[in-house]
């Protein structure tokens, strides 16, 4: 095996991306008429409980039946292809919204979201998993939940509410979410 | 058109707006290039090497109230964060990849190609996997409305392109070179002309946001976006390299860049079992 080369430095995506990187229908992974379409929303609030209104965040996740999507098509929706990614920016309230399907999971397993945070003021991505409301019993066999006292394993758990899930993310302080990093990045 | 009055009293608004933030905006240039020398001094006096960029970089005033306090928690990967997103030609179309088409007319500007590869931590060639970029124009004016340093708007450049990594990992823009530009974490600040990547692996993880810089730009110590690179070498690796054999004869300058992301991504075998 090669040795590893070093790899390149991350950079903030500064405050102007909004105009690159948001794009026609980004957060709807599903239209939001789709007859089992749920939304994932949420606010990102800052260090002095503020929300933060030039945040960029991206889904990823698996299909209903808990199965890596291998479809192109994200960023040219046809109201059809479910591709298991999306991008939502944050409005001025701080509020994200995603119009997608719930994630399945493999047998025994907690479904999960997968959340990509950007932002003006964040030098590098953070990542974090927004956990579905479940079973108690299923999310305490979960390796990551199981290894977090309580305060810090309820950031990753999102609250069912009428249209799916809230989901908030703190990004400093009180109730900061717990983000994540996984071997060899 | 303008008159010189007019052109005070545009200097004169700009350099007395009120700024996003009073107090930052009130420290000079020379307080904040104190706060990079000293950083940077500690960093060199623990012997440990840091990759990444520092989130919390108090010279760079927004990550102050936005850099998590707890270290990022340690996970091993499920099935779908061993996976990235998938694009292809059904979501870009090959024009996006060169800027300077987009409009009735030519941009403004130094044109030049910006090519290079997306690597994996092995070497490896990311394939097929979408790049996007954005820029400011030749005059430093980003094409966002919450961008109003009092240089012009060129109607012929929006500054958005992107493109699908080839069977080698290589990427390739046609744009213009992007001006410096002001900006107001403290007093007479100015950011060394970048461009803004935006890149995926074949691993979740592997998504990253950077910057690529132009080389011998006098601005590097000065900007505290660079700085929060705090390893010299890491941050030379996001300095461009002029190519001469991407200049092409009465048409453009070339400089080339290769991306590296972190991890090693998942082998031949992997995706050969997968498929």
């Amino acid at each position: 095996m090669s040795p590893a080369l070093p790899p390149t430095a991350g950079q903030t995506v500064g405050p102007f991306f909004g105009y690159a990187l948001p794009y026609d229908r980004d957060s709807e992974l599903v239209p939001p008429g789709h007859p089992r379409a749920v939304r994932l929303s949420g606010r990102v609030i800052d260090g002095a409980g503020q929300p933060v209104p030039d945040a960029l965040l991206e889904l990823w996740q698996p299909d209903e039946a808990g199965s890596v999507v291998r479809q192109e098509g994200s960023l040219r929706r046809d109201g059809w292809t479910f591709t298991g990614w999306g991008r939502a920016s944050t409005d001025d309230t701080g509020t994200y919204t995603f119009t997608t399907l719930k994630p399945g999971a493999e047998p025994g397993k907690a479904g999960f979201f997968l959340i990509t945070l950007f932002a003006r003021g964040l030098p590098n991505r953070l990542f974090t998993r927004a956990y579905l409301p479940q079973d108690a019993a299923v999310l305490d066999s979960d390796p990551l939940l199981s290894s977090l006292p309580e305060p810090e394993r309820a950031t990753l758990i999102s609250r069912a509410d009428e249209g799916g899930f809230r989901f908030d993310i703190v990004m400093q302080g009180e109730g900061e979410t717990v983000f994540l990093r996984y071997p060899g990045h | 058109m303008t008159s010189p009055n007019a052109e005070a009293t545009t200097a004169e608004t700009f350099d007395t707006a009120p700024p996003a933030d009073s107090n930052s905006a009130a420290t000079s240039q020379s307080a904040i290039t104190a706060e990079i020398v000293q950083i940077e001094a500690g960093y060199r006096a623990s012997g440990v090497t840091e990759l990444q960029p520092r989130l919390d970089y108090p010279p760079y005033r927004s990550t102050i109230l936005r850099h998590p306090t707890k270290d990022p928690r340690h996970v091993d990967p499920e099935t779908i964060e061993l996976w990235s997103p998938c694009f292809g030609h059904r979501d870009v179309h090959a024009i996006e990849a060169d800027l300077t088409i987009q409009h009735g007319g030519e941009p403004i500007g130094e044109r030049m190609i910006v090519t290079g590869r997306v690597l994996d931590g092995n070497g490896r060639p990311v394939r097929g996997q979408l790049v996007e970029i954005w820029q400011a124009n030749a005059g430093g004016r980003y094409l966002h409305k919450r961008d109003q340093h009092p240089s012009p708007i060129d109607p012929n450049f929006t500054g958005v392109g992107r493109c699908l990594t080839g069977d080698d990992g290589s990427y390739r823009f046609t744009t213009i070179k992007p001006g410096p530009y002001p900006w107001k974490n403290h007093r007479n600040a100015w950011r060394p002309a970048h461009i803004h990547f935006s890149l995926f692996g074949t691993e979740f993880a592997q998504r990253m946001s950077t910057q690529m810089y132009f080389p011998g730009d006098p601005l590097f110590p000065l900007d505290p976006i660079l700085q929060t690179v705090v390893d010299a070498d890491a941050r030379n690796r996001l300095v461009a390299s002029y190519d001469h054999d991407v200049s092409q004869h009465e048409w453009n300058t070339g400089y080339r860049w290769d991306i590296v992301l972190t991890g090693r991504g998942r082998t031949p075998m992997d995706e050969e079992d997968a498929a």
